[in-house]
């Protein structure tokens, strides 16, 4: 896939999978697999921009004796899903002009 | 490769990056190596399972800032010898000279750049100021001279550059965004052979 619509895609859906509670890195792999394949490399990158724009937050939490981070959503992360969902209809209605043509010829 | 072998690894490939950085990076992939571990793999099998060091040492530096990546790896990984910092002063007045133009000529075609932008905006906004300008003429015209057929006209024409101005004003968006984008890929280039260099 293009790389700057997947980066900016990829962006909201690791907010996703720490949208309801608050998640770490092996799980949100996870969680994202059926959906979307990710690898380690580019989750970590993602991680880290998204801590700098104070999209989440991490916290350091002890799990079966070491310490794993939890990653947890700020308001503006949720505000930054929302906003995702209201540009989604202008991307359908792209994609509904890319591929106009092929639905005419069927 | 197990643990030790896999971190070590990845600090070498990062090595230059703000040691609080190359720990964070080394805490992070640590942690999901545990993870698989914890899920059954062994420990040869996880570090396999988070891909290759390169890859990953690649993803980081291309996600750090330039000034960052310059002092990281220009910097060399051992002292220098005397003779050679005796060879970059006396060269200092062939080098700098050609360093600095070279900076220089980049910055320029940058702000030649953005000040074409910037002219144009200006260029924008007058024309949004000559339908104010319309008004003002209505006034002169048709209260203070009595004629109000030609104060109508400068109305008419102050309309028209309005609407010329959003116009252009749209067009200029789109110019912008493409110079912003430019202007990410331009840093990409310039931070790529600090990347590759390290990973061929």
């Amino acid at each position: 896939m293009d790389n700057q619509l997947k980066r900016g895609l990829l962006d909201v859906c690791v907010l996703a999978a720490i949208k309801n509670e608050d998640s770490y890195g092996y799980q949100i792999i996870k969680d994202m697999k059926p959906y979307v394949e990710i690898s380690e490399s580019t989750l970590y990158p993602i991680l880290r921009r998204l801590e700098a724009a104070e999209l989440l937050t991490v916290r350091a939490a002890e799990h079966s004796g070491r310490l794993r981070k939890y990653y947890h959503i700020t308001p503006l992360g949720l505000k930054r899903i929302e906003s995702f969902r209201k540009e989604w209809n202008e991307i359908m209605s792209i994609y509904r002009f890319i591929t106009r043509e092929d639905a005419a010829n069927e | 490769m197990n643990r030790a072998e896999f971190l070590a690894a990845l600090r070498k490939d990062l090595n230059g990056l703000p040691p609080e950085d190359i720990e964070k990076s080394a805490e992070f992939y640590s942690e999901l190596m545990d993870d698989h571990m914890e899920n059954g793999l062994s420990e040869e099998e996880a570090a396999a399972a988070l891909g290759s060091v390169d890859e990953i040492a690649a993803q980081i530096l291309s996600e750090t800032s330039l000034p960052k990546l310059i002092k990281a790896k220009v910097k060399p990984n051992r002292a220098l010898k005397v003779w050679e910092v005796i060879l970059i002063i006396l060269g200092a007045p062939l080098w700098l000279p050609l360093l600095l133009a070279a900076m220089i000529c980049f910055f320029s075609i940058y702000i030649v750049l953005w000040a074409v932008i910037f002219s144009l905006f200006a260029a924008d906004l007058s024309l949004a100021a000559c339908g104010l300008t319309g008004l003002v003429a209505l006034v002169q015209y048709g209260v203070l001279y009595g004629n109000l057929a030609a104060g109508v006209l400068m109305v008419g024409a102050g309309m028209i550059c309005v609407g010329l101005a959003i116009l252009l004003f749209l067009g200029l968006l789109g110019v912008t965004k493409a110079g912003l984008r430019l202007n990410r890929n331009i840093l990409l280039w310039i931070k790529s052979p600090f990347i590759r260099k390290e990973n061929a």
